[in-house]
């Protein structure tokens, strides 16, 4: 099989704005025959470097990676709207580059006209979209009002006829930047139901997205863009994996640097002097519980006869983190320190959702467990077998306090976890369920999501 | 280049849909619609008899009827003077084309120099009405002329569009400097004056000026009795248009991979 796009060591180099003269004088940019080189840029951005890949015809490519990857520039580059710094980039056969749809569109004549103009800014000639103009039309769902002036569309009409129009190109090569966003559900099937034509016709596809179900699903290869360069390129399935478990890596991090600081706020202000140092919206400390518990922010409180010296999330391999997987084992390991001997403490744990509502939240004297002595260093492990949570981020409460209610410390939603789940169920709690049918009633699974089931990475 | 200017010929369907939308739009939604093709013209004429011939009443030798000589020269000033001021912002305005679609940015100042043509061929049947009326004394071998004027008229305003479209994109200042620099260009053409009223000094400068050759070719044409003497002049100027016009193209060519990074 043949190349349909070949890009062999493509860079991209913008220079960063701010310094306006980019030309020591007019007659200087004129005569000089190398315009872009001789600029001496004072700094300069590659947005794409040293990019090599193909694509073979008939495949689809999707190209995944955080905002300002360089996914877009890549695309343009493929279109020919961007020459590459360096490096070069063969596309064979006609391109239709959904970039921005319906740029051509002039706002104060017809959805008709512009039908017109924008074929033929695409390549099409008048005889070509005369024979697909009611196939066009008909795609946008827009048969009422293509009379109508393009400035009184909705965005949602303006989408769909600029992307009827380019997707009735009929190219060879097929170039997606992140448009199946437009239009509603029914609309974002017809297109892709488009797409999977275009497939099975044996055009190339080069699909630029967030949704990375999209690329499992409909992409023979993946790519993965960071910071302009190609970090992993092969299986969908395993650059996807790749890419989630480096975004969770990120959020990872965020995470822990959040805990961290939270934690410094409330250990910067010393027990012996409470509430002297009362800063309002940042955790502060006070010896005293609040008024309103459920109305608390973060803080932390408590006689420190029993302290709490590190409280660590256990994922399932036993290692801290802060991004755990629905279905998962889960743990919370609070240290404890208590210098002198003591008999009465209870042991808390609340666990509540972003918006504040509690999940869960049990005591040991509530389990029936009656404190005998604590002295010294000491551990309290609370495992949870399966985490049946929705996805979300959690805030954790720990807590060391009397039976009566006498706290010697206690940490107010200083912990944040973060739960990841391939199923976008909602609520609060997943109780483990399982779905049946009778034989009467038939559905396929689909390898989206397994209800129920811990997920595998 | 060259190749370029060649694949500019295949691009002929969608300049002319691009003219025809241009137009179509220009007058969307006002109420005379196309006839302002015509009043634009004939009321910037009135405007101008008013004032010459009424107010300043400082009229030359041979410019009777003054309206008629002020509208040989204001008519395909008119098309040159839009065509530049409009082509100035062209592809920071059409920037949504080039950035977001394959597409050949000269177009854009092309299709903005021929959308004045037309609207320049829209003002001839109100010159034509003119001329009968005032009884103009025509030459049929003369008029044969004035397609070759208008050719060069077209060349030349081709050239100057495509290299201040092009320049206006790195030097935004230009779109307000040209706005100045064409109402001196108006007055430093003999449009509203006739030739032989410039000062010595001034006919050298006249001379350089491409403008004035269109304009004494359009007035010896349609308005002066007698042979039209000027062509030589015409035919060189037509020369130099062509060579101008490939220069501007040249430039335009170099500067083209900037245009998606600035506009």
């Amino acid at each position: 099989m043949t190349n349909a796009i070949e890009i062999v060591n493509a860079s991209k180099i913008y220079q960063r704005y701010g310094h306006r003269r980019q030309f020591a004088t007019l007659k200087s940019a004129l005569l000089s025959r190398s315009l872009v080189r001789d600029l001496n840029p004072t700094e300069t951005f590659a947005a794409v470097k040293n990019v090599t890949f193909n694509v073979l015809k008939g495949q689809t490519l999707g190209v995944i990676g955080r905002n300002g990857s360089g996914k877009s520039t890549l695309l343009k580059l493929v279109a020919g709207i961007a020459k590459p710094t360096t490096g070069t980039v063969k596309v064979d056969g006609r391109v239709s580059a959904l970039i921005e749809l319906g740029a051509g569109f002039h706002p104060e004549i017809s959805g008709r006209e512009n039908v017109f103009i924008n074929g033929i800014m695409l390549g099409l000639t008048k005889r070509e979209i005369t024979r697909r103009f009611d196939e066009i039309v008909e795609f946008a769902e827009l048969e009422e009002f293509i009379d109508a002036p393009v400035k009184n569309y909705s965005s949602g009409m303006y989408m769909r006829l600029g992307f009827a129009v380019a997707i009735h190109v009929d190219p060879d090569v097929l170039l997606v930047d992140e448009v199946l966003a437009v239009g509603d559900e029914g609309f974002t099937h017809k297109c892709l139901d488009k797409f999977s034509e275009f497939k099975r016709r044996g055009k190339t596809i080069l699909l630029v997205t967030h949704s990375l179900g999209l690329v499992e699903k409909f992409c023979d290869e993946a790519l993965w863009m960071d910071a302009g360069r190609m970090k992993v390129q092969g299986d969908p399935k395993r650059v996807v994996g790749a890419y989630v478990t480096d975004v969770e890596r990120s959020e990872e991090q965020q995470l822990a640097a959040g805990d961290a600081k939270a934690r410094d706020a409330t250990i910067s202000v010393s027990p012996d002097e409470p509430s002297s140092a009362v800063l309002p919206d940042h955790p502060i400390e006070t010896a005293e519980a609040p008024a309103d518990m459920f109305r608390a922010t973060e803080g932390r409180w408590g006689s420190r006869e029993i302290e709490i010296t590190a409280v660590e999330l256990l994922g399932a391999d036993g290692i801290a983190g802060h991004v755990f997987h629905t279905g998962q084992p889960f743990a919370v390991r609070v240290k404890l320190r208590a210098p002198v001997e003591m008999d009465d403490f209870v042991i808390g744990i609340g666990l509540f959702n972003a918006e504040g509502v509690c999940c869960y939240g049990t005591n040991t004297s509530l389990e029936a467990f009656k404190s005998v002595r604590v002295l010294g260093n000491g551990d309290v492990t609370f495992s949870i077998e399966r985490l049946d949570l929705v996805e979300g981020t959690y805030k954790l409460d720990v807590a060391v306090h009397k039976l009566d209610g006498y706290p010697y410390d206690y940490h107010r939603l200083l912990y944040t976890f973060r739960v990841k789940s391939r199923t976008k169920d909602v609520g609060i709690y997943r109780p483990a369920h399982a779905w049946s049918f009778s034989p009467t009633v038939q559905f396929v699974k689909t390898d989206d999501a397994e209800p129920g089931e811990p997920t595998e990475r | 280049m060259l190749r370029n200017l060649a694949t500019l010929f295949r691009y002929r369907g969608l300049i002319q849909s691009l003219v025809a939308r241009e137009l179509k739009a220009r007058y969307r939604g006002s109420v005379l619609g196309f006839f302002w093709s015509f009043i634009n013209p004939l009321m910037l004429l009135l405007i101008y008899t008013f004032v010459f011939a009424y107010i300043m009443e400082a009229r030359a030798e041979g410019t009777d009827p003054y309206a008629l000589f002020l509208f040989c020269g204001i008519l395909p000033w008119t098309w040159f003077s839009s065509s530049l001021n409009e082509s100035a912002g062209v592809l920071i305005s059409g920037g949504n084309l080039i950035k977001k679609v394959l597409f050949p940015a000269e177009v854009l100042p092309i299709v903005t120099v021929l959308a004045n043509m037309v609207h320049f061929f829209f003002g001839l049947p109100i010159l034509v009405i003119f001329l009968i009326y005032f009884q103009a004394p025509l030459s049929p071998i003369e008029l044969l002329w004035f397609p070759v004027i208008v050719a060069v008229q077209l060349v030349l305003t081709l050239g100057f569009a495509l290299i201040l479209s092009a320049l206006t994109v790195h030097f935004r200042d230009i779109r307000d400097l040209l706005a100045n620099l064409l109402t001196l260009w108006f007055f430093a053409t003999p449009i509203i004056y006739p030739w032989q009223m410039a000062p010595d000094f001034g006919k050298w400068f006249l001379n350089v000026n491409p403008f004035t050759h269109l304009a004494i070719s359009y007035q010896e044409v349609l308005f002066f009795d007698g042979p039209f003497g000027h062509w030589r002049w015409l035919l060189a100027l037509g020369i130099f248009s062509v060579a101008f016009f490939l220069f501007a193209y040249f430039i335009f060519d170099r500067l083209r991979d900037t245009f998606a990074e600035e506009v």
